[in-house]
């Protein structure tokens, strides 16, 4: 189980993290979601006491970060960012040294080999040099790192980048498959990615928490949120404001003239689909419709909403 | 505890892997050698104080050179974020990679014992404790100069950083006993207590005195213990 409590971390001036809190449970996997400097490799590197905080507490498993760092190392498995790995060690070597550290030694780290061999599918690569290991395998190098000592707890800081699309698949039904008896924290900041792989998302943004809730939820709140773009002819401004009174849940965000046609965008609220009735209006108004689509919002509207919601 | 020994083992490995640790064994032979002969056989002396001389200077470019990357490397490829989350106490890291550096001086002198067996079968009356003593010096004062060059390959990034900051530090303690002319009268007694050559020159003269053995411990304690409180500030940065 990890706490953190009014965490905040400063570089110089820099207000990486201010004053977070959450708590993530033991079997959960939690995606941290944010874009980029948004704090969450900061909040990371602290847990994993990298990073001492500047301020407030994190607790695992009911130990003190600052007081008992080593232990609290001993049980977690880390992947970072940047996944450094040394590059003259062959790949054996360099899971054999990070065993050792974590004391393990003869069969036991025989057995610990071959399964995080299997686990991340290295076993073409393991008399290999890493500096000749291509991205991918590097990151699943890092990863097989993290999980030698088979953690109690996983921290992944966005585990699959660098990955193919196959290996994004296999690598997220392994913290899937981890996750049900580990507690998984990853990161990312793309939307698709988190919500395919975790159970619970933590939004940060600017170094503070603007949303936490069950995957499920988040989603249902922020995917509803679109907007539709149509190409009309002949259409002049003051019409196309009239469909605000005829349908509730659009908005007109803007109209620009494009040639003879005239642009329009639309904004819904929640997460009905107002095309039908839209499609409906511009019959009965006689409108020419040269084009309609519907954009889903993608992650840049979530933030900005979420962070225009906060202040 | 048995971190020490992973942490020293990896970091053999690693100079052995790369040509570093040759060339460095080979020249600092070729050098100490060259220098040797030129003295040895002219001197007609059944001793090896010529030895003596010639590698505290070699050791002024060799132990930066070897050092330097110990620490830096690690902060610039970004290894330093592996090895701190790992469970290993800084002072496991610091000290494992430290010892690595000794050893490698330690194989260095040991090709120089070469010019001892030359020694033996040419010379007369030859002062084994003096020869022992003169190698405990030097493993002693390179011993020194490693931490040094530990704690400037703690401080920065740069590999170029770190071996010009040690050759700037170890430099300092091999002439403070040549600067002691310079010094005011009352600096003379603590100049003296201070510099290497001093405590060297006990040693080499046969006399171990704990005074002088504790001198040795007590710099590179202090080196260490700098390179332990650089490595801690990097967590507060
Ligand atoms: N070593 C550092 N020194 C100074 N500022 C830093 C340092 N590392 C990060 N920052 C700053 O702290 C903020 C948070 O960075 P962080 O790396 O935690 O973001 P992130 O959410 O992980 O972003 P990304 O998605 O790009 O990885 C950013 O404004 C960044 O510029
Ligand atoms: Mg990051």
């Amino acid at each position: 189980m990890i706490e953190v409590k009014n965490l905040s971390k400063n570089y110089g001036d820099v207000a990486a993290v201010k004053s977070i809190n959450f708590s993530v449970k033991d079997r959960e996997i939690i995606g941290f979601l944010g874009p980029n400097g948004a704090g969450k490799s900061t909040t990371i590197k602290v847990i994993t006491g990298f990073l001492a905080p500047s301020a407030g507490d994190v607790i695992v498993n009911g130990m003190d970060i600052k007081t008992n760092q080593i232990e609290i190392q001993k049980e977690i498995g880390y992947l970072p960012e940047l996944n450094p790995l040394y590059t003259d060690m062959l790949v054996y070597d360099m899971l054999e040294y990070v065993a050792g550290v974590r004391g393990i030694h003869g069969r036991a780290f025989k057995d610990a080999f071959a399964r995080v061999i299997d686990q991340c599918g290295l076993s073409g690569v393991v008399h290999k040099r890493i500096d000749q290991c291509s991205k991918g395998y590097k990151q699943r190098i890092g990863l097989a790192c993290a999980m030698i000592h088979d953690p109690k707890i996983l921290i992944l800081d966005e585990p699959v980048t660098g990955l193919d699309p196959n290996q994004i698949v296999e690598i997220r039904s392994l913290i899937k498959e981890l996750g049900k008896k580990k507690l998984v924290l990853m990161s990312s900041h793309i939307l698709q990615e988190i919500e395919a792989t975790v159970d619970r998302i933590v939004i940060i943004n600017n170094g503070e928490i603007v949303a936490d809730g069950s995957n499920r939820s988040i989603l249902r709140k922020f995917s509803g949120a679109s907007s539709i773009e149509m190409e009309l002819l002949g259409v002049d401004k003051e019409e196309v404001k009239k469909i605000e009174e005829k349908i509730d849940s659009v908005k007109v965000s803007s109209v620009r003239k494009s040639g003879s046609s005239t642009m329009v965008s639309l904004s819904c609220k929640g997460k009905s689909d107002p095309r039908e009735d839209i499609f409906k209006y511009a019959v009965k108004s006689k409108w020419v419709v040269l084009g309609m689509s519907q954009k889903k919002s993608n992650l840049e509207t979530i933030f900005r909403k979420l962070t225009s919601e906060a202040k | 505890m048995n971190n020490f020994k992973t942490i020293y083992l990896r970091e053999i490995k690693s100079y052995f892997n790369t040509p570093m640790a040759y060339i460095f064994l080979v020249v600092f032979a070729l050098v100490n050698s060259y220098f040797f002969t030129l003295w040895f056989f002219p001197s007609n002396q059944s001793d090896m104080r010529s030895l003596f001389s010639i590698v505290p200077l070699a050791y002024l470019f060799f132990i930066p050179a070897i050092s330097m990357s110990l620490i830096a490397r690690e902060i610039n490829s970004g290894t330093i974020e592996l090895v701190s989350t790992l469970p290993i106490k800084d002072v496991e890291f610091v000290v494992g990679k430290y010892l690595s550096s000794v050893t490698l001086i330690a194989i260095g002198l040991g090709l120089t014992l070469v010019h001892f067996f030359t020694l033996v079968n040419v010379g007369s009356n030859i002062d084994y404790g003096a020869v022992f003593c003169g190698y405990l010096g030097l493993l002693l004062v390179g011993s020194v100069y490693c931490a040094i060059g530990v704690f400037a390959s703690s401080i920065s990034d740069n590999q170029v950083v770190a071996f010009i900051v040690s050759v700037f530090v170890v430099l300092a303690f091999f002439l403070m006993d040549k600067m002691l002319i310079f010094m005011p009268q009352g600096l003379v007694g603590i100049m003296e207590y201070i510099s290497i050559d001093y405590h060297l020159s006990n040693i080499s003269r046969g006399v171990i005195d704990t005074r002088n053995i504790i001198y040795f411990g007590s710099l590179i304690g202090f080196f260490i213990f700098l390179s332990l409180r650089t490595f801690d500030l990097r967590r507060w940065s």
